[in-house]
């Protein structure tokens, strides 16, 4: 596939910059679906398979102006329906066409606090840019105008300009919040309940704070730096954060409530045990979990071999089984990490891959390959316990099941081998067990995960949920849009409760 | 951070601390481990039993036995200095209750984890029988500290340095064969020891727990780097044990699992040592 340089991305854009900029106001709908939609400038595959750098660039001040200007501005906004955090779409772009990017920074902060993560991670072909009007007329929702790509330019230009804005923080109030898990769900919770001046208290497990964003996305799709300078922004507004503490183990859920003085709980604790597939080999030297093997790589920085003491597997041929962004991620760090031949093995088609579009078209320009209508079906070794090889077997698809989807059937004797070393299940997690199992009274659904109502309450007084741990297997954007629910129904319930002690006291 | 308030040598290559840690002093129970790790940001997570706990003065006792460059590096830190994190109570408890005769079975490093087992199995009103077993004199710890718990105390070393010329498997046979046998046994050490002691008690069919020590990476359930075979199901040692029927427990490939990273770890403990001899050298 081609691709302009970064340069060639710069010099056109320069060139639809001076035809339009000036007349950016008065430009019709079919003038502006006419301009073409900038591609994002990206590192060269053969040169970021070797590194962790981030492999999308980011838009010039140029290019960011030339898609924003083929915004049209309508008047049934769409995109801000399909946003979960309901971002003023039309609103900040419009600044950006305009060169304001003070203002377009001050209307995508009015909805999130993290848009430099937003931007990177969104799936926004299914949310805001998958109902876009400009799509549609171009009947190509790549043609959308890119909105992740235009919020992740205002976030970098606001962080590269040390510009980033403190949230403005309420009087104290006296009440405390424990927010449990320092994923996307806790960070907007923890920044939402602060606002209203409660004393907020984030509890994370590992040394490091983000949660999946930091152990699981890797660097060169979301830079540690990033997720830094947003926790920063937390830190300034006064959020304390407490890491190595195992809510549920260092200390019970209930001990928060009644020793510790803390008024209000949200649980944020994300997806927990692996899934593997229960085939035989599954436990030989060799085969990881996507979670061990990302969280090694990112958290434990074992791709910086010189200074890590956590090791990594030293892979040849490596086997991802699944088809979602974790595979992604897992293949393209396989292959960062060394790996000469790196297979995504689906058992579906591409169209059914649950993966971002983007991240498979990264994944193949690095190399990786894809084995669809393929499935594992068991792992061998050699006599020392080591992966070996994978037996795979093929599928066809058959008839639409219930969900629309045509179902994949096996091919009767269609099993081959597949040489490999290393195999990396990336097929889904469980629910995390350890606060649910010391916490008694509150309420799981028949996987284990925490049921809630349509304000994010949990079965427990004074207890709320949200993010992965609620929804199984979710989007970053998706965990944020439930904190954000959350953190609103504990800030009424609290000042409901302050109204309540005034009029006692008076 | 987790200060360190004591150290102690208590072999050639055994160490024991004391940390400053008292939400886990609080919260643990027999059977529990921690993690902790020598450096924030490229330190390895170290695994370790929780040996003892002081609430009065917020202390948890580790002992870690040297076997790379994490455990070395922890090795030469000193009371007073802060261990940059420290994470726990992990794990679940030992089941404790009076179940009559017990036999705890502790070899080398593994004593460590046994004495408070040993310890909540005698408050509970057992009568608690305890085979120390280690290569030899040296490497034996805890000895005074399980005289004070043991109803009975046997102390076995290979070359016969000290106490029985046995492995402890000796005399488990024989505390088996005795009428009535014990009513169950925990052991707990190197995995060999450990399916040993599985197989010498399996004909007796006196329930045998044990206490494993796999790979782990964060110890709350994620990663399943832990997992291991337990009759026919995958059980995850960080939130389904550390404690499992030994009869059940394929060791085999366990220990086949623990050595996954033996040939990379070998190379970076001696690249450290050497860039320890070359730091030396330099001064």
């Amino acid at each position: 596939m081609h691709h302009d340089t970064p340069e060639q991305l710069q010099e056109k854009a320069r060139q639809l910059v001076a035809e339009y900029v000036s007349k950016v106001d008065d430009l019709k709908p079919k003038e502006r679906t006419k301009i073409p939609s900038q591609d994002m400038p990206a590192q060269d595959p053969e040169v970021r398979v070797h590194n962790l750098d981030e492999v999308a660039l980011g838009y010039t001040f140029e290019q960011a102006q030339v898609e924003a200007i083929r915004c049209l501005q309508c008047v049934k906004k769409t995109c801000v329906e399909d946003c979960p955090v309901r971002i003023d779409i039309p609103g900040f772009i419009n600044h950006i066409a305009h060169g304001n990017l003070d203002q377009a920074a001050g209307v995508i902060k009015e909805a999130s606090l993290l848009p430099a993560i937003c931007g990177r991670v969104c799936p926004q072909e299914t949310q805001c840019q998958q109902n876009c009007a400009v799509g549609k007329a171009l009947k190509d929702v790549e043609k959308s105008v890119a909105i992740g790509r235009l919020e992740r330019f205002v976030a970098d230009w606001e962080r590269k300009t040390g510009k980033i804005s403190i949230p403005e923080v309420k009087p104290a109030t006296g009440k405390k919040v424990a927010v449990v898990g320092s994923g996307p769900a806790g960070l907007v919770v923890a920044a939402d309940c602060r606002r209203e001046g409660h004393h907020v208290t984030i509890f994370e497990a590992f040394h490091k704070l983000g949660g999946v964003l930091r152990y699981g996305i890797p660097e060169f799709r979301l830079p540690n730096d990033i997720i830094d300078k947003e926790i920063q922004t937390l830190t300034a507004m006064g959020v304390e954060f407490k890491t190595n503490f195992v809510v549920g183990k260092t200390r019970k859920l209930k001990d928060l409530m009644e020793k510790d003085g803390y008024d209000a709980v949200f649980i944020g604790v994300g997806a927990g045990l692996p899934i593997f597939m229960g085939i035989e080999g599954e436990n030989l030297v060799g085969v990881f979990s996507a979670n061990e093997y990302l969280t090694r790589a990112n958290l434990m920085r074992a791709f910086d071999k010189g200074h890590a003491d956590t090791p990594i597997y030293q892979s040849r041929k490596v086997a991802v089984l699944g088809g979602g962004n974790v595979a992604m991620d897992s293949a393209r760090m396989a292959k960062r990490l060394g790996a000469e031949n790196v297979y995504v093995v689906y058992r579906r088609t591409e169209v059914e891959m649950p993966a971002r579009k983007e991240e498979v078209e990264h994944a193949k320009e690095e190399g990786i390959e894809f084995l669809f209508l393929q499935n594992a079906k068991r792992i061998l070794g050699s006599e020392d316990g080591r992966v070996k090889a994978m037996e795979c077997v093929r599928f066809e698809l058959g008839e639409p099941d219930a969900s629309g989807r045509r179902r994949p059937i096996q091919v009767l004797d269609s099993e081959f081998m597949l040489d490999v070393d290393t195999v990396i299940v990336a097929i889904g997690n469980g629910s995390n067990p350890l606060l649910t199992q010391s916490t008694p009274g509150i309420n799981l659904n028949k996987w284990g995960n925490i049921t809630v109502d349509e304000n994010q309450k949990t079965s427990m007084d004074r207890v709320f949920a949200g993010g992965d741990i609620v929804l199984g297997a979710a989007t970053v954007i998706l965990a944020m849009g439930e904190g954000r629910r959350a953190a609103a129904a504990i800030n009424k319930m609290l000042a409901e409760e302050i109204e309540k002690e005034k009029t006692v006291i008076n | 951070m987790a200060k360190i308030l004591l150290k102690k040598q208590l072999s050639k290559d055994v160490f024991m601390m004391n940390l400053y840690a008292p939400l886990i002093a609080e919260e643990r129970s027999a059977g529990q481990f921690i993690i902790l790790q020598v450096d924030e940001d490229y330190g390895e997570r170290i695994p370790l039993t929780i040996a003892d706990a002081n609430i009065e003065d917020g202390s948890i006792t580790i002992i870690f036995q040297v076997v790379g460059k994490s455990t070395l590096q922890l090795s030469k830190m000193n009371e007073g200095d802060d261990i940059p994190a420290l994470v726990g109570p992990l794990g679940r408890p030992t089941h404790v209750e009076n179940f009559g005769t017990v036999v705890c079975v502790g070899g080398g490093i593994g004593v460590a984890p046994m004495h408070p087992i040993a310890q909540a199995l005698k408050a509970a009103g057992n009568n608690v029988i305890i085979i120390i077993g280690a290569r030899n004199k040296d490497l034996i710890i805890l000895e005074e500290e399980m005289k004070a718990i043991a109803d009975e105390l046997i102390i076995c070393t290979d070359d016969g340095s000290y106490g029985r010329k046995a492995l402890v498997t000796q005399p488990l046979k024989e505390i088996c064969e005795r009428s009535p046998k014990p009513n169950m046994v925990i052991a707990i050490g190197p995995p060999i020891m450990m399916k040993f002691c599985s197989e010498t008690t399996r004909p007796y069919e006196v329930f045998t727990q044990v206490s494993l020590n796999t790979i782990m990476v964060d110890g709350t359930g994620m990663c399943g780097g832990c997992r291991v075979n337990v009759g026919k199901e995958v059980k995850f040692v960080c939130v389904d044990g550390p404690e499992f029927d030994g009869h059940k427990v394929d060791f085999d490939n366990m220990m086949t699992r623990l050595n996954s990273y033996k040939s990379i770890e070998r190379e970076s403990h001696n690249c450290y040592l050497q860039s320890e001899i070359e730091a030396k050298e330099m001064k």
